[in-house]
Order: C-alpha cells, then sequence, then structure tokens
C-alpha cells in the first residue's frame, strides 16, 4: 500500500467510529423511541462480532501444513485459561503472546 | 450570576477547568496503565507488520478505538481495500451506537465540548462518563471532557512507544502478531460471561468459519458479516427470550 492509500484506509476506518459514535445524536435525538430491532442488534451483535473477529486472527491458519496450528491452539488456551483464572487482560495477552513466540521460534 | 468583566469570567472558567482536571485525573488511573501497555502492544503489532513508526500514532489520534486499529493495522499490510475497512470497523464499533443512546441527555447544552465528547467516546471513556457523577460543585461537561482526553492522551503515548519500539525491533521478531489474537479472545470470554446467551456468540463463530471456508482468507470479512446479520435477525425469538425482559434496555 502507497502512503496515500494507508491514510485513505485510516481515515476511513475513523469515519466508521465517528459514525457509530455520534448516529445517535443524529437519529435518535431525546424523546424519540429507538427502534426494536436497533436495540435488539445492540445486546446480540457484540458477542457475535467479538468471534467473528478471533475467527479473523486465525485467517491465515492451516491446520494440514506446517505447525498444523498447534501454537496458536496453546496460545488461545493458555490465553482463554489465565483468563477465566485471572480476569486480567494485559496478563493474558503477555502470557499467551510470550508462549507462542516461544513456540514459533524455537520449537517448530 | 450576573453578567461578569472578561477577565473574571476568563479566570473563572479556568478554575472550574483546573478543578474538574483534579476530580477526573484519579478515575483515569486503572485506564492509565491498561491503555499504555495495551498501545504500546498495538504498537508493537503494527510495527511487526512492517508498518511505518508512525501508523500507530495516527490511529491512535484519528481512530482512537482498541480493536478496531489492530484489525485496521492488520489491513493496511494487505491489500487496498478502504470500503472493507470501513464495513469492519463499523461492524467492531457498532456497539458504540448504544454508548450514544446513553449519553443524549447527558452530553446535552454542552457546546463546543460535546463533539470532542463525543468522538472521543470509546468504552473505557463512556463507562466512566457513564457511571461517574462528579462531585458537587465541579462542573460535569469538563469533567467529561478531561477524562476523554487524559484517555484519549493515554493511548496515543502507548501506540507511539509500541509504535517506535515496533518499527525498530519487533518487525525481526516473529509471533508478536499473536498478540491480536489473545487481545479477541479475551474480550469474546468477557463478553460471553457478560452475556444471557451464547447463541449469538456461537453464531458469529460459526458464520464466520463458513464465511472463511467459502470464500477465502482475503474475501470473507463482508459475507462473514453479511452472514451474521442474516442469522442473528433470524434467531431473534430465541435470543431475546434468552434475554427475558432484559431485551428492552440494560440501562
Amino acid at each position: 500500500m502507497t502512503t496515500t492509500q494507508m491514510l485513505i484506509t485510516v481515515f476511513a476506518a475513523g469515519a466508521a467510529t465517528v459514525l457509530t459514535r455520534a448516529i445517535a445524536f443524529i437519529a435518535f435525538p431525546p424523546g424519540r423511541e429507538t427502534p426494536r430491532c436497533i436495540s435488539y442488534l445492540g445486546h446480540a451483535l457484540p458477542g457475535a462480532v467479538f468471534g467473528l473477529l478471533v475467527v479473523y486472527c486465525l485467517k491465515d491458519v492451516d491446520p494440514l501444513a506446517g505447525s498444523h496450528g498447534i501454537p496458536e491452539a496453546a496460545g488461545i488456551l493458555l490465553a482463554g485459561g489465565l483468563y477465566l483464572w485471572r480476569h486480567s487482560m494485559l496478563l493474558s495477552i503477555f502470557a499467551s503472546t510470550a508462549l507462542y513466540m516461544v513456540l514459533v521460534n524455537f520449537v517448530f | 450570576m450576573t453578567e461578569t468583566d472578561p477577565q473574571t469570567d476568563l479566570a473563572a472558567r479556568r478554575n472550574r477547568a483546573r478543578t474538574a482536571l483534579a476530580a477526573a485525573f484519579p478515575h483515569t488511573i486503572p485506564i492509565l496503565a491498561g491503555f499504555v501497555f495495551l498501545g504500546i502492544t498495538c504498537g508493537i503489532y503494527a510495527g511487526s507488520l512492517g508498518l511505518p513508526w508512525w501508523m500507530p500514532t495516527l490511529m491512535s489520534i484519528v481512530i482512537f478505538a482498541g480493536s478496531a486499529e489492530f484489525v485496521v493495522a492488520s489491513q493496511l499490510a494487505g491489500a487496498f481495500d478502504p470500503l472493507t475497512t470501513f464495513a469492519v470497523v463499523l461492524i467492531i464499533n457498532a456497539r458504540h451506537l448504544f454508548y450514544g443512546l446513553s449519553m443524549l441527555e447527558r452530553f446535552r447544552g454542552l457546546g463546543r465540548k460535546r463533539p470532542y465528547l463525543i468522538f472521543g467516546m470509546c468504552d473505557e471513556t463512556f463507562s466512566i462518563n457513564y457511571a461517574t457523577e462528579p462531585p458537587a460543585g465541579v462542573d460535569r461537561g469538563w469533567f467529561m471532557l478531561w477524562v476523554t482526553l487524559l484517555n484519549h492522551l493515554y493511548w496515543i503515548v502507548g501506540c507511539t512507544l509500541g509504535g517506535v519500539f515496533g518499527a525498530v525491533v519487533a518487525t525481526s521478531i516473529e509471533g508478536v502478531s499473536f498478540a491480536m489474537t489473545a487481545l479477541f479472545v479475551v474480550i469474546f470470554l468477557d463478553q460471553w460471561e457478560k452475556d444471557a446467551q451464547h447463541l449469538s456468540a456461537c453464531t458469529g463463530v460459526l458464520a464466520a468459519a463458513a464465511a472463511l471456508a467459502i470464500f477465502g482468507a482475503d474475501n470473507f470479512m463482508i459475507p462473514a458479516m453479511v452472514l451474521i446479520l442474516i442469522a442473528v435477525t433470524l434467531l431473534r425469538g430465541r435470543i431475546e427470550r434468552a434475554y427475558g425482559t432484559a431485551g428492552a434496555s440494560r440501562s
């Protein structure tokens, strides 16, 4: 990507973010009822979106080749297990990334 | 209060701002640690993809949304496709719409502070501004502005440190990029624990996996989002029953 293309991408992402934060103030001023389907999506979507993002992170993993996705699986198990145990986001991220780096650099 | 002359007016305004800063800062301390470290991670991640050192800084200023910035960084390393980026960020940050709904009344009448308060309404800033009642005598507008600005600054500092470090060191180290996977696994679990139903979380994973299998790694995001919207709409009856009466509103 050229620098200009990168800038366009970043500003597109910024515009999308601003839109999500500002739309309530534009479309649903106080007193007007929020459509039921909108508030439903607000409850139901976040779980699905973060599921999608986990899959997005793993999109280039090939279980049939290379390290067979074993470092990824180990990292995810450690990140998830640690999080359920200690509920510390940073601890989970650092420990599992360290494990993953050790696995891809020294084991596989 | 009656009209005062401009100089006392300015002094009063400055005083109001200073009092609000003193009241707001303690509330942001937990965010300080979290944002600086996560920002460093995000910057290093971007660096490991070979992006320029200033890119994390630019993203932290312009986008100011943690999980979205990781995804945008990964897309900056790929082919130019701003429409997909726009759509992906839209859906990642769709939850912010509901923050806006909760703040409609509170941001009213804040004049020039309002655009920035809306712009900077990330998860953490929203939770503080939504849940915290400023102490008596503290101006609410200034209080919320400081919370927003301080959090934004912590994030910029973290991303910049990570970006500089990442561009120098991380490109040569394999595996740093796993930080993004770990981040989303953790957010996914956090959401799972908070949610009254898990049908939508499972739907997200399954629909994404199906789209990935059909459309391949480079083109599956948009179809996956469409599939998720369709599936979540079709399952509305079951999901809403799981929420019970809470379906109407959380706030």
